[in-house]
């Protein structure tokens, strides 16, 4: 599903050329859990943008889905993002104006979708996320929790190959973080491959693939056994 | 995206920016307020002129005697002007297509009845004015077609003549004294009103040839002739100037078309209403200026937001649309609401002024409407274009 090929990144600060990710070589399947851990500075984020399509590698390929996606213009990795990949960030990223109803179907109105699917797809998450009685909310008037799961709703409503989760715990308490890991992982269930990005080991601890990041290395893989 | 989307998410940040947006759109409506007020107030003053002259009909012709055009130096003898007669009107009533002459000369003397005195003007006319000049007789009958070189001394009253001198009888058969002579009365004019401050109304009418007598001049003044609806102007004017040209042996008199003169005039109001509304045209701009801010602000403003959309599949165009679609609601609401402050004033102003007159045509709204929604588009441009082109990265993890 996922292939990184001696993926590298860097970049010009000033006119040091820095290097944030160095040869990764990277393989994940449909279905697989992922945690990628490692301290701050260590490529984390740069190597989730760049398998989210935000960023282009300096060097390598990226294969996705069986296609080469390593220089795609704007508008083709629009496409593919909007196609596959969903995203769940630490900072939730609801459109403060938009009702929790409207920001899950963000999306669905960028990609064109008709005015009946998008309808049914949303009461749909609305339901699965238990949001239902908080659709008219707009995200100020909606709990941390609450504000994660339409971000959670809204990422897999375009039922996405690829789930990308940045800190997603970082800004809620333990007991709700649990629960918003709990709706994550239901996703792995159906096929999807989660990628969560974290330096809490509690949190990285669940994913059945335990990538371990420093200095823009992969230095080790730990499995948790089943 | 769908275009109701596109609607509905540029509304919603209209919405949140409630009191900012407002701000913004008046800087718009002010514009369009100052525009078609200016614009409205320029172009009734262009059909009250035109309709003042059109008050007489357009298929008029005006002949005077002289040529305005300068030629060589002293030609002696010949350069004199030979006078426009009563004769060289009654040859051009014959020609096809002329349909009514009038040989006129006009003015003051003073008219006696009844003991009373007034100095009026006094108009010497054919029988056929009233045709020319599309005004009609109210009692009695205009002034026969008699032989034009032995008119007989009848007179026909303007209606405030009439009031003045013989208030509350019947002035028909009654005797007018014009400069001393008697004359008598067989008609009375209906109420015409001023045409640009000269009072048709404070006026006689007497045959040309004894106005003529009466003011000792040699020839008229002028000679009006309307020509058929349908005719062709310039066949028309080529024909009289033929047939003057063989009486008088050359070309020593001006021909002047209304409509050409019409035409002429209309262009100076057109550029008048033009200069007028591209002065409103000013403050529409500095409102073009105030969406430029409000848009820059909210690129920065919305920075994450931006970064946001990028990462759920928004195409850099997709962002564009939406940031230009913002800037030209907010202007084409401006727009809007300028163009009912304007036509509302500009009627509250006709009420409080009814002598003012104002006119809105409908293709200066639409034109003004479309101006704003393209100052918001121009406006939103460099904004828009920084937005799309931000990076999705640094974008969404901006604060």
């Amino acid at each position: 599903m996922i292939r990184l090929d001696k993926v590298s990144r860097s970049f010009m600060v000033g006119d040091q050329e820095v290097a944030a990710l160095r040869g990764i070589d990277l393989n994940i399947a449909a279905g697989d859990y992922v945690s990628i851990m490692g301290p701050s500075g260590s490529g984390k984020s740069t190597l989730l943008n760049l398998i989210g399509l935000l960023d282009r590698p300096s060097s390598g390929t990226y294969k996705l889905d069986g296609g080469n996606v390593t220089d795609l213009n704007d508008e083709q990795q629009a496409r593919v993002r909007s196609e596959k990949i969903g995203f769940v960030f630490q900072a939730f990223h609801l459109v403060p104006r938009l009702t929790a109803a409207m920001n899950i179907e963000l999306p669905l109105i960028l990609a064109g979708i008709s005015v009946a699917e998008r309808k049914a797809r949303v009461a749909q998450l609305l339901e699965n996320y238990g949001l239902t009685d908080r659709a008219d909310h707009r995200p100020d008037q909606l709990s941390g929790g609450q504000r994660q799961r339409v971000a959670i709703a809204r990422a897999t409503s375009m039922h996405p190959a690829v789930l990308l989760a940045d800190e997603p715990t970082g800004n809620l308490d333990q007991t709700t973080g649990k629960e918003v890991m709990n709706l994550l992982e239901q996703m792995v269930a159906q096929q999807v491959a989660l990628i969560v990005v974290t330096h809490d080991p509690v949190i990285g601890g669940r994913a059945t693939r335990q990538l371990h990041m420093v200095d823009g290395q992969i230095t080790g893989e730990t499995g948790r056994t089943i | 995206m769908l275009f109701p989307d596109l609607i509905r998410l540029t509304t919603s940040s209209f919405l949140a920016y409630r009191l900012r947006s407002f701000l913004t759109g008046l800087g718009i409506a002010i514009g369009i307020t100052a525009v078609i007020l200016l614009t409205s107030i320029g172009e009734g003053l262009h059909q009250f002129v035109l309709a003042e002259f059109n008050q007489f009909g357009t298929n008029l012709i005006a002949i005077q005697p002289g040529k305005t055009q300068t030629q060589g130096g002293n030609v002696g003898i010949f350069g004199s002007v030979r006078q426009l007669s009563i004769e060289d009107a009654q040859a051009l009533r014959h020609l096809a297509n002329v349909e009514y002459v009038n040989p006129s000369v006009t003015g003051n003397a003073e008219v006696r009845a009844n003991g009373k005195t007034r100095r009026t003007t006094v108009f010497g006319a054919g029988h056929d004015l009233t045709k020319v000049m599309a005004s009609n007789v109210q009692t009695g009958s205009f002034l026969p077609d008699d032989d034009p070189t032995q008119a007989r001394a009848l007179v026909v009253l303007g209606s405030k003549v009439r009031q003045e001198l013989f208030f509350g009888q019947n002035p028909l058969g009654s005797y007018l004294s014009v400069g001393g002579q008697r004359y008598r009365v067989v008609g009375v004019m209906e109420t015409k009103g001023q045409m640009l401050g000269f009072d048709l109304d404070d006026t006689v009418f007497i045959p040309a040839a004894r106005a003529l007598e009466l003011f000792n001049r040699p020839g008229l003044m002028e000679i009006q002739l309307s020509y058929k609806p349908n005719a062709d102007l310039d066949g028309v004017v080529r024909s009289i100037t033929e047939l003057l040209k063989e009486r008088h042996g050359r070309e020593d008199f001006t021909i002047t078309p209304q409509e050409k003169a019409l035409e002429v005039l209309g262009s100076v109001l057109d550029v008048i209403t033009f200069a007028v509304g591209a002065l409103g045209g000013i403050s529409l701009l500095v409102g073009g200026v105030g969406i430029l801010t409000i848009m820059t602000m909210a690129v920065t403003e919305r920075t994450s937001e931006i970064g946001l959309l990028r990462a759920l599949g928004a195409r850099e165009r997709q962002v564009l649309t939406l940031f230009l679609g913002e800037a030209m609601l907010l202007s084409a609401l401006g727009g809007l609401a300028g163009l009912a402050l304007g036509v509302g004033i500009a009627q509250a102003l006709h009420l409080l002024f009814p002598a003012l007159p104002v006119h809105t045509p409908w293709l200066f709204a639409v034109l003004a409407e479309f101006s704003a929604v393209t100052i918001g588009l121009v406006a939103g441009v460099a904004p828009a274009r920084r937005a799309a082109r931000l990076d999705p990265v640094e974008a969404l993890h901006a604060e």
